[in-house]
Formats: structure tokens, sequence, C-alpha cells
């Protein structure tokens, strides 16, 4: 097993915003986290009508 | 120095099923190429921007640039490959409403399918033939099993490394197979940076599909074999940003560079790289400690920067193959800054630029909001339409305007590259060929080197310099398209 692993925890953000980040920096992620959210929303029936029967649907024949 | 540079994507292919029947990939397949059939009589053809665009084995639709001799150029025409596939959906979605058919065809530019089937992105670069091909492959391969914390595509894949390393299982590999994954919540499974990783079996071979190595050694160089050797890498992901793009093939030709200009380089060799490439794979702090037959021991950060220390050394002295100064200045500064990323765990100077690192952040927010596991399929969906290059349902064009994925070659300078090729390398003959020839309604014969007019006549004109952009036996073919058409049967 390699060392450091990382595994996405579905902790909320503000656990994990290091405490001393820059104001700027936070403002920044604050932005970008909008955005995202936005993005996410606009998918998010997509994701949550077909996603199982999509996955399942998904297969292809190998490649090189 | 110089050096040729091509990109070969294969797209997967999926369907959203409305009220009516499910089409398999195949039929959609079908659709897609109606159009290319009609204009090249084949689902196999090279297009008037010098790429060639074909159904490959499994019904992938796939795309291989032109030879490029300068990166922004391969990024262009790559891209264009994109565009050209969106305008064949666009056609194929068309024509299947047309028959009735009651569903959305989806386009994906990814790597892996829900059974784990995997494929993707093939990057060729010509070396010298006076390399010696084995120290040149020694140097790069630990390179290229480390490029994934740079460049990988960000994937969903099990925790536990599969210690039985067995060839004969090497098909299949990713979590999401329809036996277990979905309806296994007990599945232990990480984001990582490729999924690739777990279907590479050997460092160097001739072998395809069924033991797939990191870099194909199947000698074709579709070039005087004399002078040169295509070096087929098959490791890496395809990727959605170009910025992505752009380090992945940039710092791949920068360590060739190193190789070639002769520069001392200490062996960096690993004891075991196919068991380090599902490791290096599963750890997003680059600190997984590679060991090297020296002896020696590395971190995956610290390999990364030995070679990225010797490539901005070169680039500082001009003496790199990229063939553009800036690109070469974009690919060192992005390579430091994913290694300081890395290093400091602050990843917001390149969160727009890496695709893992997007992807990453579109899944860890997922996660936030929905209280949803690594295993729910409803990841698989979000991750696949991360990939997805479909109008209205692909997340990339969404992410560029709102400024979260970056982007590299100008809109304009992609819908041009959809037409025409490279105009400095062979490929720019290739292209005036195949839109002459097609303009005079002449049937004709066109691969990476030959041009052939398939008349009483049979002309041929052989390419052997992929660097030479114009051929006066190609002039003298191309001229004398205009006179009396011979044996065409149209």
């Amino acid at each position: 097993m390699s060392s450091g692993q990382e595994q996405i925890r579905t902790t909320r953000k503000d656990d994990v915003e290091p405490v001393d980040a820059p104001v700027a920096a936070q403002a920044q992620t604050q932005v970008n986290t909008e955005a995202v959210d936005s993005i996410l929303d606009d998918i998010d029936s997509v994701l949550e009508s077909n996603a199982e029967e999509f996955v399942r649907n998904f297969v292809q024949k190998g490649g090189q | 120095m110089k050096r040729i540079f091509g990109l070969e994507t294969e797209y997967g292919i999926a369907f959203t099923q409305g009220e009516g029947r499910r089409l398999g990939p195949e039929e959609i397949a079908r659709y897609l190429f109606r159009p290319v059939v009609e204009w090249g009589r084949s689902s196999n053809v090279f297009l008037p921007n010098g790429a060639r665009l074909y159904l490959d084995v499994g019904s992938h639709p796939e795309y291989a640039t032109a030879e490029c001799d300068v990166l922004p150029d391969l990024l262009a025409q790559d891209a264009a490959g994109d565009a050209i596939m969106v305008d064949l959906l666009a056609r194929a979605q068309a024509a299947m409403a047309a028959d009735g058919v009651d569903g959305t065809a989806h386009l994906v530019k990814n790597n892996t399918d829900s059974a784990g089937n995997s494929y993707g992105s093939h990057e060729n670069l010509l070396v010298r033939r006076s390399m010696d091909f084995t120290h040149l492959t020694s140097v790069l391969l630990p390179f290229l099993v480390t490029r994934q914390l740079m460049v990988g595509a960000g994937a969903v894949i099990p925790r536990a490394v599969a210690t039985d390393l067995r060839p004969a299982d090497s098909n299949r590999a990713a979590p999401h197979s329809p036996h277990t994954a979905p309806t296994d919540p007990g599945r232990d499974l990480v984001y990582g940076l490729s999924a690739r990783s777990d279907v590479m079996w050997e460092g160097v071979s001739s072998a395809t599909t069924r033991s797939r190595p990191i870099i194909n050694a199947r000698d074709e160089p579709h070039a005087d074999a004399e002078k040169y050797r295509r070096l087929h890498v098959i490791v890496g992901d395809s990727s959605m940003t170009q910025t992505t793009t752009e380090l992945k093939v940039g710092s791949a030709a920068l360590v060739l560079d190193l190789i070639e200009s002769g520069a001392p380089i200490r062996d960096l060799s690993l004891r075991n790289p196919i068991r380090d490439i599902r490791h290096v794979a599963r750890d997003l702090t680059g600190r997984h400690v590679l060991e090297l037959v020296s002896g020696e021991r590395l971190t995956v950060l610290e390999l990364l920067s030995i070679y990225l220390e010797r490539a901005r050394a070169l680039v500082a002295a001009g003496d790199h193959s990229l063939g553009s100064d800036a690109s070469a200045a974009r690919v060192i500064d992005l390579w430091t800054r994913i290694l300081a990323a890395v290093e400091s765990g602050d990843f917001t100077g390149v969160d727009t630029e890496l695709d893992w690192v997007i992807k990453r952040g579109l899944v860890q927010r997922y996660l936030q909001r929905s209280e949803a596991g690594l295993a729910d399929p409803r990841i698989a969906r979000l991750d696949f339409a991360f990939h997805d290059l479909t109008p209205g349902s692909g997340m990339l064009a969404r992410l560029e305007a709102a400024g979260l994925a970056a982007r590299v070659v100008p809109e304009d300078t992609v819908r041009a590259a959809v037409d025409a090729p490279p105009a400095t390398t062979r490929a720019a003959i290739r292209g005036r060929f195949v839109r002459a020839a097609h303009a005079a309604r002449r049937d004709f014969t066109v691969d990476w080197v030959h041009l052939r007019l398939n008349d009483q006549l049979q002309r041929a004109v052989v390419l052997k310099d992929p660097f030479a952009a114009s051929n006066d036996s190609a002039d003298a073919l191309i001229a004398g398209l205009g006179e009396a058409p011979g044996a065409h049967s149209v």
C-alpha cells in the first residue's frame, strides 16, 4: 500500500478549510464553490434520474 | 531539435434511452459514420486536414491527428478532432430522429467503460533511429509511470492494488462493473489519478489489447525507417482540458529531448514499474516511495522534480523540440506549479488546468452536497459527464464558461484546423491531395506515407519525410488531377 492515501471524505467544507488560509484565497474558493454548485445544479436532474441504468448500460469493447 | 507529434483518440459511445428501444454502440457508430462513408466511401478515411478518421476495433470512433511539428498545432488538430466528432454526432442525432429513434446519443472522450474496458489516448512521438531504443525506454519509463500525478484524468478506482498481477486479467479493471460496484456498498474505492494504470502489464512490448504495455514497441515509423522510429505511448489518458494535453505531450517530448540531446542522465529505472504504476495511481500526495534498480529510493515528487529540472535547463537553452518557446515555457510553468501544489496540498494554483484536479473538485463537492459515497452510480455518471462531448450534456463547455477550465487554443484556430492541415509537415501535402482529388471526383487511396490515384496509370507518390511540407512529385500528381479521369467508378 502506498504512503499517504487520500480518500475523499464527506465532511463539510468548513471542516477541511485550513484555518490560516489567506483571505483572498478563501474568497476565491467561495466564488469557485458557487460556480461549481451552479454547474452541479445544472446536471443534478441527469444524475438523479437515470444514473444507475445509464452506468449499467455504458459498455464498450476495449481498445488498444 | 525537431520532432513529429501525433495524438490518437478513441471515443466512447453511449445512449440515453427515451420511450423506445435502446441502441447499442454499433448502431450509433453506423449513424455517426454515415456522412463519412458518403463522403469517402469507407469508414476509414483521411480528411482534408490530414487526419485519419475511422471506426476502430470495438466500434470506437477514432481520430488520429495529422503529423504536427509544433505543439500548438497538435493541440489545435486534437481539438479539431473533437469538433469533427461533435458535428458527426449532431448529424447522427438528426438521422436517428428522422428514423423515429427516441433517445440521445452521447460521444465521450474518456478512458474506461462501466465494465472496466479500457481505451482512450495514444501518443506518437518520432525519435531518431540512431538512438539506442533500450536506453531511450529505460529513461522514459519511470517518467511515464509517474506522469499521471500531473496529467491523469482522475478516476474512481479500488483502493486495493491487485497483488496478483496476472496479465490474463488485463482487460478488466474499473470499479463500476455492473456485477459489483453500484450494488455493493462495501466496495472500498478511492479517487485516484488514472484508471489506465490498472490495465498496464508491461513496460515495453509489441502486444496491445491482450497485455498492454506502457510503450508499444511495434515498429511502424510511417517514415524513412532508416532514420526514424515512432514511439507509441499508450499509457496516457485522454485529456479534456487543452492545458492538460499540452503538459502531457510537452513533458514527454522534453524528456525525449533530454535523451536525444545526449545529456547525461543517471539511471532512474524502477525495480517494478508495473507495481509502482498502480500505487502511484492511488497516491494524490506524491509521497509514494519508488524503489530504483540502483537501490535508491525516491518519492514520486522527487522523481518528477529531477526530470523537471533537467527539462527546465533544456528549455532555458532553447534546445527543445516543441516548436514554440511560448508552449515550452507553459509546459515548464505548469509542471512546476503542479509539483508545488502536490507538495503543499494547496491546489488553488492549478485547479482550472489539470483534468484530475478539476474532476476531483466536482466529485468532492457532489459528495458534500449529496451524502453519496464514491460507489454511488451518480458519481460514475458525473465522471462520464465530465468527459461527455455531447452539446447540452457535457460539463466542459460550462466549466470553461464559468472560468473553471482553462483553454489554450482560440476557438477560431480550432475551427480552422477542422479544414486546414498543419502547414509545416507532410500533412500539408496529404491534405492538399485529399481535398483536390475529392473535388475532382477521382478514386484515390491515401495512407500516412502514400498518395495514390486508382486509375489505369496507378500513379503513386511516397512521402517518406514527415518534416517535408512540399514534394515535387506530389505537386505534379495534384496538378494533373484536372485532366481526364481514369477508371473512376462513381
